[in-house]
């Protein structure tokens, strides 16, 4: 309990307007204010401004790059497309010319064979009638030759069969 | 507990000027370690920071935080020196007192300066006295002078009383908080160092109570910082 009160009184005492004192404090302070200000809160600010401008900076580069990114993109997407569309037209270009191709190669073909038909055809009809008359002139002069020699010789009955399939015979072979 | 101050009367030779060495040797201990290590911990800055620098990057961010509840930044940029020397200031003051009482034969030397009511009104006064030329400078002469008598002229005596009643409180808050502190971790160190059974029955209380200490510390450097920005808002800011 005397303690207690001891320190009470030490309490009290510890107040009174002692002015040298506050002069020190303050002193101490403004030295201390303007010492940290230059050496530590002054760097340590210009640092972390600097380093919001960078981030800053940085976020801003990259969405012009990722803005760059995407058109670059997108163009190439349609590039593809109309490359693509290039590509099928193509094909489609090709296969319609395909078809007509064919159906020009097909049609002169047939035209060829036509035509080949035809003229064999011709030809078989020149040499059948050349044939023909050919043997009605061999048969006309034939007949008249085996009527001379029938009628000149005064040839039997056997011996003018003889002679005519002779004759025949002769002609057959001519032939 | 019979502890005397170091008190240097008349120095000088010029009456009822008394001087507390003691108060004289903590501020400037307190002023040297804030100071080292302010500056230890903002030496080699780098873009991506490490170690203590983020911490007093922390730090500056808290602060900044504090200012930004206030006022608009653009305004309040110029008190974050102020604000972060503060902070430190008076964070180091008071717990340098928790950890460790100091005395030479009777003679208190190692406390916390801001178990001292001199100490703590002189920084409130100095918090006070530079509202009212932050609060001259941003708004102008005329403009500051029109805060007193707005909304009405008869807020004028109010408005005076208030800067005294707001000089007192920021300061005695601050050492209340400290002082009590102080004087309860004393009679503990005194229970504990009269008996055997002192020691035991003193020994978890102080440790609870330095505990307790080192929070009140925190806090109340903190509620300083903020109160002097919000005075400062008051005096810088033309809505209020």
């Amino acid at each position: 309990m005397h303690s207690y009160i001891d320190l009470l009184t030490v309490g009290a005492s510890v107040g009174g307007l002692r002015w040298p004192d506050m002069l020190v404090q303050l002193f101490f302070f403004i030295v201390l204010l303007a010492l940290v200000k230059k050496f530590a809160w002054g760097p340590l600010m210009n640092k972390m401004e600097e380093r919001e401008q960078y981030v800053a900076n940085e976020i801003e580069e990259a969405e012009k790059s990722r803005a760059d990114a995407e058109k670059a993109s997108k163009d190439a997407a349609e590039q593809l497309n109309q490359v693509r569309a290039e590509a099928q037209k193509m094909i489609e270009d090709a296969k319609s010319a395909g078809i007509k191709q064919e159906e020009q190669i097909i049609e002169s073909a047939r035209k060829e064979a036509e035509r080949i038909k035809e003229a064999a055809q011709a030809d078989i009809q020149n040499e059948k009638e050349r044939a023909i008359q050919a043997l009605q002139d061999k048969v006309a002069s034939l007949s008249v030759l085996i009527a001379s020699k029938v009628i000149e010789k005064e040839l039997s009955e056997q011996d003018q069969e003889k002679l005519i399939n002779e004759y025949i015979k002769e002609v057959g072979e001519e032939r | 507990m019979d502890h005397d101050n170091p008190i240097v009367h008349d120095i000088f030779g010029i009456p009822g000027a008394d001087l507390n060495l003691s108060n004289l040797l903590m501020t400037f201990i307190v002023s040297l370690i804030v100071f080292v290590f302010c500056v230890w911990g903002s030496r080699k800055l780098q873009m991506k920071p490490k170690g203590m620098q983020n911490f007093m990057e922390w730090a500056v961010e808290f602060v900044r935080g504090i200012i930004k509840d206030n006022m608009d930044w653009k305004t309040g940029r110029v008190f974050l020196p102020l604000g972060l020397t503060l902070i430190f200031y008076i964070l180091v003051s008071n717990l340098i007192g928790v950890a460790t009482v100091g005395t030479v034969g009777h003679t208190l030397w190692w406390k916390s300066p801001t178990a001292d009511a001199v100490m703590t009104l002189t920084l409130s006064a100095m918090i006070i006295v530079l509202t009212h030329y932050y609060g001259i400078k941003v708004q102008g002469t005329k403009a500051y002078f029109k805060t007193y008598v707005s909304p009405v002229p008869l807020m004028l005596p109010f408005k005076i009383v208030e800067e005294f009643t707001n000089t007192l409180t920021l300061g005695l808050r601050l050492f209340g908080n400290i002082y009590a502190g102080e004087i309860l971790l004393g009679l503990l160190v005194g229970l504990a160092t009269s008996s055997i059974f002192g020691f035991f029955g003193a020994a978890i209380p102080m440790l609870a109570w330095q505990g307790f200490s080192v929070f009140i510390g925190g806090i109340q450097s903190y509620v300083f910082v903020m109160l002097t920005m919000v005075y400062m808002s008051h005096k810088v800011s033309s809505d209020h």
